[in-house]
């Protein structure tokens, strides 16, 4: 169910948590809200689950005001299903039993086939009898996130879902859980500081900083158009280089002129600082432009070097791993940028 | 949660406890100039310093004997190996089953001139030969003392279970030697528990009644309960009580120092199996020898005793009052652990979901009542009744008494002084709670009522079952308060071996001994039963 919220904000003693926030999610999506950590994506997902009040705005969900003036829905009529970051399974009870907590249904047997439905979504029809501390922490994760789709929500929230857990098996989490959360036709919302995962998951990408919402998109407009500076350094590697507006599209710099087109024009003469991804700076060792390697990280396939260029500015560049080269070699580039990204020096 | 704590819940615990306190206080205050001054002129000048003298020698004897035993035999079970050591691990805490007052007359009916083993040595070494006598200071010391050492016992081995071996294995690669370690390492690391378990001790020591009654040893609170019942003074009763609250709050002090870096309790403790020190041969052997003597005197032989007596008086004894007798005490236990528990959940409640400092000051004065001595606490506690009933005749007019003498004041000391031992496992429950839980309890749907029924009771119900059943069996053993109290006629087990012993009828005391005991035995199982599994699930 659509997900409104209309210029919430939630203060804090001293900070302002929250800072008129508006956001819409709509029905069958799956949005996220990345930022580093106290940015406030917390508090927004607790405001809309009911644990906290807004000090203002609305947050409505499926058009239905659950938080407003003269409104307040209590938590456990919101119908809003929650995973929480520690999962917050019940201790006492067995993992089918935790997955059917919140279903109402007077029949007993319907019951339990909606919790086995779930468990066999997320692929645990097999540990249905364990306890919670007898599974593996991706196993509560499934587990929780069954509990939480369980009572056919309006919305499900996840707060972190996957900080508590091994490096090496978030992103093959990450795909399962989309894939739930779509089987069901879930409405979400997702809280993370890692893009990665919200990459994996959300069709919508919110990006806070400082309780305000700086950019909701695309994750591929993300990235490739963000429309403040935080979100550009916060989303994806990059660095910047200087350079000034020609035209429509045309921007000089020390690396010659950079064609392309650029995501918000600026007048001719503007001093911009021009975002280049790592993937826009391409080794050619025919080039005639030459930058020196400064630091290099071995990633398997691929180097990421940090080149400083003749003016002593730095970019970055993934090269195949065959290119294998030393710290104060001086290699080739050229660019190859189709989305100028630049905003004004101020 | 509105429903569940009215904001009055943890306001009327903490009055509970406090009141009989605040009340001895005003009353000494209020009293002091109309008390009768040739009573007080006799009491200062006979009793007030024999008693100070006494009670002073007892606590620092007592101390000692059970901080030597308990450290001692802590450090052997903790971090030694030596044959039986993993039965004595739980086995030397079964003393803590056995009231001081049983030790104390199975101690004087068997050691004193015509008892059992005096009358055998000298059949066997000759007429000429002498044991020290029991009835003397030492004896009741060596009484108390072995009957408080599992204090001590486990608060320190759980103290060299945490750290014990480890930091020996440190002091050995800077070049102590295992036993030199001890002393230079472990032992002042352990000293906030250690000095905890002192403390613990001697407010034990002060509190005691009945065994250094059976002793006709003198203390602060032997000096209360016949300024009751003696003098019929209220009065000296009263400034007496003062001035052992005095020293209450003196080792009380001492406690919170010593406890201010030791947050570890023995429960925590035994969370890794340490590498233990073996003691070859002989040494072995002496551990053992002397970890049997003290199990032997502290439980097996006293229990052994009360048995064969019990056994012998049974046939002649054991008729209808009995049932009288018990059928009374566990009701009374009953409705004590019930009230104690449904104060301390109304605490936890009101801990968890209200803020502000106001339930956490009266969880705080709920815990002090455990540390007030029941001959006190029974002096507050009428003090307190009494003005009510003086108040409510002069308002309604009439004779009488309302409240005191009544099961009311028997309640009202119980709660005070047992609050605190309801309050632990049930705040302990609730700690166990994540938030996180209630919320997504909450977000499933569950409101208040639900979350009670489905998530709290559920969760709590070790802690509550444990709450009830320390409260329960605490007030089984509890003499004092149900001494001085009680509505007339109301004589419990505890009661009747006050009466029995006060009249040197030993074997006639086992019966109703023996049954406390027994009661007794259950938290120690209990205890002994979660220290085993902290060690399996190591």
């Amino acid at each position: 169910m659509r997900l409104e919220l209309r210029e919430v904000s939630r203060a804090f003693p001293g900070v302002a948590a929250v800072d008129r926030l508006s956001l819409v999610v709509q029905a069958g999506r799956i949005g996220c809200l990345l930022g580093p950590s106290g940015s406030g994506k917390t508090t927004v997902l607790r405001l809309i689950a009911g644990f906290e009040r807004p000090d203002a705005g609305e947050i409505l969900a499926g058009g239905e005001v659950l938080s407003g003036p003269g409104r307040w829905v209590p938590p456990e009529r919101r119908r809003i299903g929650m995973v929480f970051q520690d999962f917050a399974l019940f201790p006492h009870l067995d993992a089918i039993s935790n997955v059917a907590f919140g279903l109402r249904d007077s029949d007993s047997g319907a019951r339990r086939r909606r919790a086995e439905e779930l468990l066999e979504l997320v692929g645990l029809s097999a540990e249905a009898r364990r306890l919670p501390h007898e599974l593996s922490g991706g196993q509560q994760q499934r587990v929780a996130l069954a509990r939480a789709l369980a009572p056919r929500p309006r919305l499900v929230l996840l707060d972190e879902p996957f900080s508590n857990l091994d490096a090496d098996v978030r992103m093959e989490l990450a795909q399962q859980l989309r894939a739930a959360l779509v089987a069901e036709g879930a409405t979400a919302l997702l809280v993370t500081h890692d893009q990665r995962e919200a990459f994996a998951i959300a069709d919508e990408i919110g990006v806070m900083r400082a309780g305000r919402l700086e950019q909701w998109d695309a994750p591929w407009e993300l990235y490739h158009s963000p429309v403040t500076r935080f979100v550009a350094d916060f989303v994806g590697e990059g660095s910047f280089i200087e350079g000034t507006v020609l035209g429509p599209g045309r921007v000089s710099t020390e690396l010659g002129v950079i064609e392309g087109q650029l995501t918000s024009e600026q007048p001719v003469g503007t001093h911009v600082d021009l975002l280049l991804r790592p993937d826009d700076v391409i080794h050619d060792d025919d080039s005639k432009l030459r930058a020196e390697v400064v630091e290099r990280a071995f990633r398997g396939a691929e180097f990421r070097y940090k080149l400083r260029l003749p003016s002593g500015m730095l970019v970055l560049c993934f090269v195949p791993s065959h290119h294998d080269h030393a710290i104060g070699e001086r290699i080739g580039i050229r660019l190859d940028a189709q989305h100028l990204v630049g905003f004004p020096r101020g | 949660m509105d429903s569940l704590n009215p904001r009055a819940g943890p306001a009327i615990a903490a009055i509970l406890v406090a009141l009989p306190m605040v009340a001895i206080l005003a009353a000494v205050v209020h009293g002091a100039t109309g008390a009768d001054p040739a009573l007080w002129a006799h009491l200062s000048e006979h009793v007030l310093a024999r008693v100070t003298v006494n009670t002073a020698i007892l606590v620092v004897g007592v101390v000692a004997i059970a901080v030597a035993l308990g450290t001692s035999l802590a450090w052997l079970t903790a971090a030694c190996e030596f044959p039986g050591r993993g039965f004595f691990s739980w086995a030397l805490l079964l003393p803590m089953a056995m009231p001081a007052y049983v030790l104390a007359f199975v101690a004087v009916a068997t050691l004193d001139y015509a008892g059992a083993v005096p009358v055998a040595l000298r059949t066997l070494l000759g007429e000429g030969f002498a044991m020290p006598p029991i009835r003397s200071t030492g004896g009741v010391i060596a009484v108390l003392g072995l009957a408080s050492y599992p204090y001590v016992y486990l608060m320190a081995r759980g103290a060299f279970l945490t750290h014990g071996a480890r930091v020996l294995e440190a002091a050995q690669s800077l070049g102590f030697g295992p036993w030199s370690g001890l002393f230079r390492v472990a032992v002042p690391l352990a000293r906030p528990w250690l000095a905890g378990g002192a403390a613990l001790v001697a407010m034990e020591t002060l509190a005691d009644f009945g065994a250094v009654s059976v002793f006709n040893y003198d203390t602060f609170t032997t000096a209360i309960y016949k300024a009751w019942y003696g003098l019929f003074s209220i009065e000296t009763a009263l400034g007496l009580a003062l001035l052992l609250l005095v020293l209450v709050a003196l080792a009380l002090a001492a406690e919170r120092l010593a406890r201010g870096r030791a947050r570890y309790t023995a429960a925590d403790a035994g969370l890794r199996a340490p590498a233990r020190l073996a003691l070859p041969g002989a040494r072995g052997w002496a551990a053992f020898v002397y970890a049997t003597v003290v199990f032997a005197l502290g439980f097996v032989l006293p229990a052994v005793v009360l048995a064969r007596w019990a056994l012998g008086v049974a046939p002649l004894d054991l008729d209808v009052r009995y049932i009288d007798y018990t059928l009374r005490t566990l009701l009374l236990a009953a409705m004590a652990a019930v009230a104690c528990l449904a104060l301390a959940v109304v605490l936890g409640y009101a801990t968890r979901f209200e803020a502000g400092p106001l339930p956490r000051a009266a969880a705080r004065v709920a815990g002090l009542g455990y540390a007030i001595p029941g001959t006190v606490l029974a002096v507050g506690v009428v003090t307190v009744l009494g003005g009510i009933d003086a108040a409510w005749r002069s308002v309604a007019g009439g004779e009488g008494l309302w409240l005191q003498g009544t099961v009311v004041a028997l309640l009202f000391g119980y709660v005070a002084r047992f609050l605190a031992v309801a309050n632990v496992p049930v705040q302990g429950g609730f700690a166990r709670i994540r938030p996180s839980l209630e919320e997504a309890a909450r977000s499933l749907g569950l409101g208040t009522r639900g979350l009670v029924t489905r998530l709290h009771l559920p969760l709590l119900g070790a802690g509550l079952g444990t709450a009830l059943l320390l409260v329960f069996v605490d007030v089984m053993k509890e003499m004092p308060i149900t001494l001085m109290t009680r509505p007339f006629g109301w004589d419990t087990l505890a009661v009747r071996v006050f009466e029995m012993t006060a009249e040197g009828e030993w074997q006639r005391a086992a019966l109703p001994a023996l049954v406390v005991v027994a009661a007794g035995l259950l938290p120690v199982a209990l205890l002994t039963w979660r220290m085993e599994r902290a060690a399996r699930a190591a």
